[in-house]
């Protein structure tokens, strides 16, 4: 259950223009229509005992241990489900009512064992803390009496265990599961005295659970439990910070004991995620003290030696020289980094201000390259910034949701639940509508009480075309919002865009054997959209990885703008970031061609307050984008790369060509907390912090700003910002920080939509939301508002053009990528935890069609060719793809995925395109050349690290 | 959540029953509430609502398997197993629990290997139950295969076993 500590309101908050007064205890409160009892009585410090009722879940009434006397009424209403009427005069404690409570508790306590004082829940448990309230004394019924103490453990989730024989069956967890969670796993099964929670027919790892935790949150008693609690007993005191894994950004309190977690739980207070949270945040952090985390600084002088420990001193004198022997021979430009969008804010600056200031270039980029760089590209072009219009509550306000090029359930399952919370809708209203736009059935389509209107299942690579097709629909049937645009958009270039989209080419029929779509589908959903009040639109990776990345994106932005979907509440363009800072990385000057806050280096007048600034003279040419520096290093011209917590080895496509640019650099260094595929190549190791050990700020989807808090000192002694400050000082560049705060009140000072930006101001409000200046003190929850940053909305042509890609005899399949729920990423961090279990290897999702065509069984090891590259890995046979396409995931390094992906990439921002690659696919497969090779190569590399003879032994 | 590799949930129903659910399905899905004749439907045509058609029903109502496990489960009427050739219906309600129905449900686990909602070891007799049969005056009261029989005792509880093994092992009894 939730931290005792922290009240528990009873029911939740109610908004409402109309106040009722109402006396609780003989004094007056005053509460918003449709508040409860309970709730107003908290309000005024009086706590009603309860068992049933949260404040997270909607009153349900029936523990009836609330209940309470109301003048001029009859029996004793439950407080927890009856509203607050003007003038009522509530009594919470009485005689009467103490007695019937005891009662209550009584049966309660007679059918629940009395082992308190072992059972890991006491000092956090609701039925021990009634139990003490209503001053239960004695229980008359006995305990040989039937009962249910010889119920079962279900220990089958690796994280929580369910102890029927605590169970109160108060519901609250199935409660938790359908209204938080909204993916309906439990129930409660049989009837009366036989009633008995349950995830279906099945024990919790083979249901429908997807273990986000919501249920252990809600339980009050011990029945549904952390595992770790079990382990390490109750948490002592606890840090508000934020989680580490997804764009999403939940806010977590870190309950420790010491300087040990003991338990995540999601924030309540968390604007970005109230309270919930996915099974990554929430019990995926076993990796931060995993046995295999870097601990000791290590320099070796060719990657075919093995590694030597060294002081950081050393670590860091060896890095600087090696930096300034080869820009002396090869060149100022031959010295680049990479900064992380899993770092911070705080460390993304620095990194990106050492390769400026330090290194005298410009040759920084971020992993963004390789998934939302046509994000901030598109954006910037058509509206004027580059990041999303809204803040995640929006979507409460949608009445049409487009999820398109993105699987929110997998890839950000918190806001998934609350998107499918809205499409639901509330009993007794409607649900928003959605159309979902993807080549694949991603859960969204159709999930226990969600729908889709529409599922355009388009053929990878035809984005543009369904997207042309939506707005000719749009424009041609008159459902264009006129009025909006003549007064919000750059009408010459809509008049521009008008004439081309209504082109009968751009017609659904039209394009119909490019989308793949029926173009009755797509005129009923672009109807559809059209014509609701309000319509957002919701996108992913699978907008941006495409050679027509930035043409998606912008086809977006004039759909949103040609309906009138910018600048309120309820509506916008939503890209959906998949690391937990790519947006903060961007902001933070992380793009070769752009200083903080994006503005140009070519603009004089911005780099005159950088160079006034960081005492340095600052290239006004834009440097090396990430495959530029491959291919560079390839040629010969670029010899050194600084990589701040990325692993460009496993992420980034066409890896033969990665890894030969690996090879060929003189001198690599990589800081992360493992050894991971890129440090396989490294020269200097500078091992990293997580995010447990550092102050600093990560910036989420919705531009939030959340505090991260340092809750246990690094592992290997430095942050890793302090790493990137002493690194900058052997190079003989100071960067004199005491605290990340001062970092941050630097990088205020130097960006106009950061100025109001302060640890002083986030510790008051927990997060702010930037624009945030002299305009926004507080933040700015929707943008765009009166009129778009970049003045008048921006129409753009989009026009289609298929990818070179194509399928032909020898590949005549497409394969496509994406993620899964309890992986994040190159999986570095959750591979290293109880996750594994979910997903312990990359599988290739395929029709039955094409596999019955190739001879190929469910779960056998098949062969995936491209022009790239061939791997090996298992198949999944599912009607969840269409015939044609098949899919896979990039969580495992020797899957090899990106062994198989090409060097296609987005024309505006060579961001790449994984998203779709012609292959075959071949049944009875063995292990590909290049996974052999790379087992040997990954074996001998781990062999180089000190005391790994040991290590291997105590796996 | 199951492992992503896994190979779906191992059936066991035989394929001449799931075309039975799916016969049903078809049917009644777009009924309002159409859960309870779904449910009615199989059981009336195979006896019980074997558990591996839980998925297909959920999947056809767009519900969970939870949900459609937790109605199921609500009412006392469906089995999720087939039942033996002689099925017992003991009253558990108040006035039959007064008499000792409680007991006798006891005497069958005890001594035949019948939990409740189960069948004995022998596999001639199944064991559910009912909440009143308006005969309370006479309890402890039971279905002996539709069959009203009042003032049950363990003796005679006994005897219907015995009968019920009888049955099976004559042709024509399913074991
Ligand atoms: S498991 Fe916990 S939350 Fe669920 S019914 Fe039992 S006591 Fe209540
Ligand atoms: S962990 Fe989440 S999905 Fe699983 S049963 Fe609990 S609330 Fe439902
Ligand atoms: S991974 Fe994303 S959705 Fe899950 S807890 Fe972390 S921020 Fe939230
Ligand atoms: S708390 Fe109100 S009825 Fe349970
Ligand atoms: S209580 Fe058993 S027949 Fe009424």
């Amino acid at each position: 259950m939730y931290s005792n500590k922290v009240l528990d309101h009873g029911t939740k908050a109610q908004e409402s223009a109309t106040q009722v007064t109402l006396q609780i205890d003989g004094s007056n409160v005053t509460v918003p229509a449709g508040t409860s009892l309970m709730r107003a009585a908290v309000d005024k410090g009086v706590k009603i005992p309860k068992l049933c009722a949260t404040d997270s879940l909607d009153a349900f009434g029936s523990c009836r241990l609330c209940i309470v006397e109301v003048e001029g009424r009859r029996g004793f209403p439950a407080s927890c489900t009856t509203p607050c009427e003007n003038g009522m005069k509530v009594k919470t404690q009485s005689k009467k009512l103490a007695e019937l409570r005891r009662g209550v508790m009584e049966l309660y306590i007679s059918d629940h064992p009395l082992d308190c004082l072992t059972c890991p829940a006491n000092g956090n448990c609701e039925l021990q803390d009634m139990a003490g309230v209503t001053g239960l004394r004695e229980v008359r019924y006995g305990y040989d009496g039937e009962n249910h103490l010889t119920g079962e453990k279900d220990t089958s989730n690796p994280y929580f265990t369910f102890d029927a024989t605590k169970c109160i069956v108060c519901s609250r967890c199935v409660r938790a599961c359908e209204e938080i969670q909204g993916t309906f796993a439990l129930t409660v099964q049989g009837r009366g005295f036989d009633s008995k929670i349950a995830p279906g027919p099945t024990d919790f790892m083979s249901s429908e659970c997807v273990s986000c935790g919501a249920c252990v949150q809600a339980c009050p008693t011990a029945t549904l439990m952390e595992k770790s609690i079990y382990d390490q007993g109750q948490p002592d005191h606890a840090v508000v910070t934020t989680c580490a894994y997804c764009g999403v950004g939940c806010a977590f309190r870190a309950e420790m004991k010491g300087n040990e977690v003991v338990r995540m739980v999601p924030h309540k207070d968390g604007k970005a995620n109230h309270g919930h949270s996915c099974v990554k945040g929430r019990f995926a952090f076993g990796y931060a003290t995993h046995k295999d985390r870097l601990k000791t600084p290590m320099i070796r002088r060719k990657i075919t030696d093995p590694w030597q420990e060294v002081s950081w001193e050393e670590a860091f004198a060896y890095a600087a020289s090696e930096i300034q022997r080869i820009q002396k021979q090869y060149g100022r430009t031959s010295v680049g980094g990479i900064t992380s969008s899993r770092c911070t804010n705080e460390e993304t600056f620095l990194v990106q201000k050492l390769v400026r200031a330090a290194f005298g270039n410009n040759n920084v980029d971020t992993c963004a390259r390789v998934c939302h760089s046509p994000t901030g590209y598109g954006l910037k072009q058509t509206l004027g910034e580059s990041a999303g219009t809204q803040d995640f509550d929006s979507v409460d306000h949608t009445d049409c949701i487009i999820v398109i090029g993105a699987n929110p359930t997998d890839g950000h399952p918190v806001f998934a639940s609350r998107m499918k919370r809205r499409l639901r809708g509330r009993p007794g209203t409607e649900g928003a509508g959605l159309i979902v736009i993807d080549p694949r059935r991603i859960d969204l389509v159709r999930t226990p009480h969600v729908e889709a209107e529409f599922h355009l299942q388009l053929k990878p690579g035809a984005n543009v075309a369904v997207l042309n097709a939506l707005a000719h629909v749009i424009v041609t049937e008159g459902l264009a919002k006129e009025d909006y645009i003549a007064q919000r958009c750059d009408v010459g270039e809509y008049a521009k865009w008008r004439t081309f989209i209504a082109l009968p080419k751009n017609s659904p029929e039209a394009l119909e054997n490019d989308t793949g779509v029926p173009a009755a589908q797509i005129r009923g959903a672009a109807r559809l959209f059209a014509s609701a009040p309000n319509g957002a639109i919701y996108y992913g990776l699978g907008v941006t990885e495409h050679s027509q990345g930035s043409t998606t994106v912008m086809a977006i932005a004039n759909l949103a703008m040609v309906t009138g979907n910018i600048g309120r509440t309820g509506v916008g363009v939503n890209p959906l970031r998949g690391q937990n800072n790519v947006q903060g990385s961007c902001d933070m000057g992380s793009f070769p061609h752009e200083l903080p806050g994006y503005r140009h280096v070519s603009d004089a007048s911005t780099r005159a307050l950088f160079q006034a600034a960081w005492g340095r003279p600052i290239d006004s040419e834009p440097g090396l984008r990430i495959p530029n520096m491959f291919d560079a290093a390839v040629d010969g011209s670029f010899k050194a790369l600084y990589v701040q917590g990325e692993d460009i080895a496993q992420s980034d496509p066409d890896t033969q060509h990665v890894q030969k640019a690996l090879e060929a650099l003189e001198c690599l260094i990589v800081q992360d907390i493992f050894l991971n595929e890129t440090a396989k190549y490294a020269h200097v190791l500078l091992p990293g912090s997580s995010f447990l050990e550092k102050d600093g700020t990560f910036t989420n989807a919705e531009r939030r700003i959340s505090p991260v808090r340092k809750v246990m000192p690094p592992l290997a002694g430095l942050a890793d910002w302090e790493v990137t400050v002493a690194f900058a000082a052997a190079l003989g560049y100071q960067m004199p920080y005491s605290h990340p705060s001062e970092i941050m009140d630097e990088i205020a000072r130097l960006t106009p939509t950061f100025t109001g930006v302060s640890y002083a101001k986030l510790d008051k409000l927990g997060s702010i939301q930037w624009p945030c200046n002299a305009g926004a003190p507080d933040g700015t929850p929707v943008m765009h508002e009166n009129e778009f940053v970049r003045g008048k909305g921006r129409f753009f042509i989009t026009e289609f053009l298929a990818t070179e890609e194509r399928t032909s005899r020898k590949f005549p399949l497409i394969l496509t990528t994406g993620r899964i729920l309890s992986q994040y990423n190159v999986g570095a961090q959750t591979r290293r935890t109880e996750n594994k279990v979910w997903h312990d290897q990359d599988v290739l999702e395929i029709h039955p069609h094409d596999a019955e065509l190739r001879g190929i069984k469910h779960g056998e090891l098949v062969a995936l060719h491209s022009r790239k590259g061939d791997t090996a890995l298992r198949a999944v046979v599912t009607e969840r793809m269409q015939p044609g396409v098949v899919y896979t995931t990039f969580h495992h390094p020797e899957s090899g995925v990106n062994v198989v992906t090409t060097e296609n990439s987005d024309w505006a921002t060579n961001c790449p395109e994984y998203k779709v690659t012609a292959v075959q696919v071949t049944a009875h497969a063995k292990k590909s050349e290049w996974q052999k090779d790379y087992e040997s190569f990954s074996s001998s590399q781990e062999g180089f690290l000190p005391g790994t003879a040991t290590r291997g032994e105590t796996n | 959540m199951q492992p992503s590799a896994h190979s779906g949930l191992a059936v066991a129903a035989t394929p001449a029953q799931l075309a039975v659910v799916d016969a049903a399905l078809a049917r009644l899905r777009d009924l309002p509430g159409a859960l309870l004749p779904i449910f009615h439907a199989i059981q009336d045509e195979l006896g019980f609502v074997p558990t591996d058609s839980l998925p297909r029903i959920a999947e056809a109502l767009n519900l969970s398997r939870a949900e459609v496990h937790g109605v199921l489960t609500f009412y006392h009427d469906f089995r999720t197993s087939p039942p033996a050739p002689t099925v017992v219906k003991l009253c558990r309600a108040e006035a039959c629990q007064a008499v000792g129905c409680r007991s006798l449900e006891a005497h069958l686990h005890q001594a035949h290997g019948a939990a409740m909602g189960s069948t004995t070891h022998c596999g001639a007799l199944t064991l559910e139950p009912v909440y009143c049969l308006g005969n309370c005056a006479l309890g402890p009261s039971a279905l002996v295969d539709g069959k009203l029989v009042a003032r049950l005792t363990t003796q005679r509880l006994d005897a219907i076993v015995a009968a019920a093994k009888q049955k099976a092992a004559a042709p024509g009894g399913r074991s």
